[in-house]
């Protein structure tokens, strides 16, 4: 084999591993599939207080994966957080309109997502439609300030 | 003028010059980086030559990156190991490997490697083809040394550079994974699914590779213009090598800072 | 255009180097089909003058015409056309080392023309049969002596045909038989081809031996001009101490310094 041709091969090679290399890390490291950002849709969920949820942070649903947080803005009209939830293609017609959507924690200390429980009606949510019924998030500093205060109140009632 | 103030003026005026030249050098730099810009148009009309530097770019610097990729995996996967289990989380390990190494030691590691690796060897062959007046010779047969001979090279490094980073992180990985799981015995299915969960290819993969084109640019950038601008003689042409794989180091991990404020930083 | 006597015509060149003075008012007329010495001990700028006539550098003030067109006023396109005509020969022969002797020659050609391959191939072997190298073609120029590589160099020179080549020192560490056999050769290409050949060069003999007229260079300005044997019984104190190799003379065997015993007894500050 002449040594032009062998030069050939050993780029097509080294080309050909390192597109191998970029496959592997979008498909099995990372997850393409499940993350693109442009099919689904979109809808909308008000919360009192969000806690520490962040874009891109998980929408589940009996704690399957469905889509994404894709942006979160205040009303500055009625001080809630509005919550834009991406709901991924291949989910249509699975969100009835009574969902009750709230803010959880995974774990003690994990990332806070958004998780959906599935109402009883008929009709389902479309893009841009509301969900109505939220819950916020769990806040450490309220739950131990409510903790206290409730024992407070224990000890002054014993007296 | 007394002798204090001539000789705070002569400092100063020292200080001056050696901003003129700083500022001097870099100007030459962005000169060329224009000119081989330039060549790029001819390039597509000779592919060839672009192979050859593909090859000895890229094909040679494969095997160092793709060994020291697979180390850093395992060595990641251990270390991991031991702090992570403290916590009872080892099986977010597959999360600490592949973020680590997408997000920064596969870009890092491997352009530190490609500055070592090829960028000094560049440096020595386009410095040593000026001293041997090779690309003078090529100037008199009316061959523009830049468009053939530095801009090849150029494209060749860029195109490298995230292929190389790319199979360093994914080697890193499955380098993880043997340890981890093969070796310590994390759970096979938490170790992908977590990753998978927590790594994004948009936000992880992709400015990851953004990152390694910048490097790549930089590095290659770096490499021909020291050797482009070396002194013709032997003492100046291991400077400039040296100078190569000192500029490159720092300018890869500076950036890199940098990129990641831009990159990761809300 | 291209008719005028001379090929290359120099008026009132400057050039410096840092501070350093090279060329300070220099004329030179190198006419059509001779061979033109320029002789100048090192240090003259002699590999300079070339590069300026080749248009690699830019002289401070004057002009330098080739062909009748003003070097250094061509847009770089109209140069590299220029060069096309001008071959150049440098003292360590520049080859490409990566590529084989073949390829240095095919060099040109490739990229100047459209010649198909087996053309090419004739060519090349014919250029190489004038500097009396075929047998070398799958060699790569690191396996060549230092005198074979220049003869390969000079077929790489002359592959395009040009008006004219430069001879960079082409004596410059030779043997007694590659220096003969170079002499012969730029002798021989000269007249075969009708080339106007400009030789700069140190080496007294061998120069004056071919060439047709000698200019003297020395501290930047042209000193003699003239043919070979008038400027070797010049009686020129500079250029009698330059031909002959006499130690001592205008050019003083030490270079300029402090006196000796200031710099012995100053500790070297």
């Amino acid at each position: 084999m002449n040594h032009g041709r062998t030069i050939e091969i050993l780029v097509g090679a080294f080309m050909a591993a390192g597109f191998v290399a970029l496959f592997f890390l979008s498909m099995k490291v990372s997850n393409l599939s499940a993350s693109g950002t442009g099919s689904g849709y979109e809808i909308e969920a008000r919360f009192d207080n969000i806690g520490s949820l962040k874009v891109r942070a998980p929408v589940t649903m009996a704690g399957v994966r469905i889509g994404r947080v894709s942006a979160i803005n205040f009303d500055a009209q009625t001080f809630e957080a509005v919550v834009i939830l991406r709901i991924e293609s291949g989910y249509e017609d699975a969100i009835p309109d009574d969902t009750f959507a709230k803010i959880f924690t995974a774990g003690l200390l994990g990332e806070q997502y958004v998780g959906l429980d599935a109402g009883g009606s008929q009709n389902f949510l479309k893009e841009g439609d509301k969900i109505s019924l939220t819950q916020s998030a769990l806040v450490l500093e309220e739950i131990i300030g409510q903790f206290l205060f409730s024992k407070a109140e224990e000890g002054a009632a014993r007296e | 003028m007394t002798a204090p103030v001539k000789a705070l003026m002569d400092q100063l005026a020292r200080l001056g010059r050696s901003g003129v030249g700083v500022l001097e050098h870099l100007g030459r730099a962005h000169l060329l980086l224009l000119s081989i810009l330039g060549g790029l148009g001819d390039l597509v009309r000779r592919p060839r030559l672009l192979l050859i530097q593909l090859f000895s770019v890229g094909v040679l610097s494969a095997l160092i990156v793709a060994v020291s990729g697979t180390f850093v995996g395992m060595v990641l996967g251990l270390q991991g190991y031991y702090i992570l289990s403290q916590f009872g989380a080892e099986q977010t390990l597959g999360v600490m490997v592949a973020a680590s190494l997408v997000r920064e030691l596969g870009p890092v590691v491997a352009a530190l490697l490609f500055a070592g690796r090829a960028g000094s060897a560049l440096t020595a062959e386009i410095g040593l083809m000026k001293a041997t007046e090779q690309l003078s010779g090529l100037e008199m047969m009316a061959v523009d040394p830049i468009k053939r001979i530095l801009t090849p090279r150029f494209a060749a490094g860029i195109i490298s550079m995230p292929l190389l980073a790319a199979m360093f992180s994914a080697l890193g990985v499955m380098g993880g994974y043997f340890v981890g799981v093969g070796l310590l015995g994390v759970d096979d299915g938490a170790f992908w699914s977590q990753m998978q969960a927590k790594i994004d290819t948009y936000d992880d993969v992709l400015n990851g590779v953004i990152k390694s084109l910048v490097f790549g640019l930089v590095c290659t950038w770096i490499a021909l213009f020291q050797g482009y601008d070396a002194d013709p003689t032997s003492v100046g042409v291991s400077r400039a090598t040296t100078r190569t794989v000192v500029h490159s180091s720092l300018a890869v991990l500076g950036l890199d800072f940098i990129l990641t404020a831009l990159m990761f930083g809300e | 255009m291209g008719t005028e006597k001379n090929l290359v015509t120099i008026k009132g060149l400057h050039y410096s180097r840092g501070d350093k003075v090279i060329f300070d008012g220099v004329d030179i007329e190198i006419p059509r089909g001779g061979i033109t010495a320029i002789m100048g001990p090192s240090g003259t700028g002699k590999t300079t003058l070339l590069k300026l006539i080749g248009g690699q550098l830019r002289p401070a003030a004057g002009t330098i015409h080739v062909d009748g067109e003003d070097v250094h006023r061509l847009s770089s396109s109209e140069l590299y056309k220029l060069r096309i005509k001008m071959g150049m020969l440098f003292q360590t022969g520049a080859l490409l080392t990566d590529i084989s002797v073949f390829d240095n020659v095919a060099y040109p050609l490739r990229e100047h023309t459209n010649l198909p391959e087996s053309m090419i191939r004739k060519l090349v072997l014919l250029k190489l049969e004038a500097v009396g190298l075929r047998g070398v073609w799958k060699q790569m120029p690191n396996q060549l002596s230092g005198g074979m590589a220049r003869r390969v160099a000079l077929a790489r020179a002359i592959a395009l045909d040009p008006m004219m080549i430069m001879y960079d020192e082409p004596f410059t560490g030779q043997d007694p038989i590659s220096m003969g056999v170079l002499i012969e050769l730029i002798r021989a290409l000269n007249d075969a081809s009708g080339l106007t050949s400009v030789i700069v060069s140190h080496d007294v003999e061998e120069t004056a031996s071919i060439a047709d007229l000698v200019y003297v260079i020395a501290n930047g300005r042209v000193v003699e001009c003239g043919g070979s044997k008038e400027i070797l019984g010049s009686s020129n104190a500079w250029t009698r101490q330059f031909m002959r190799g006499l130690a001592d003379g205008p050019v003083p065997f030490h270079q300029d310094a402090p006196p000796l015993v200031e710099d012995l007894l100053g500790g070297g500050q």
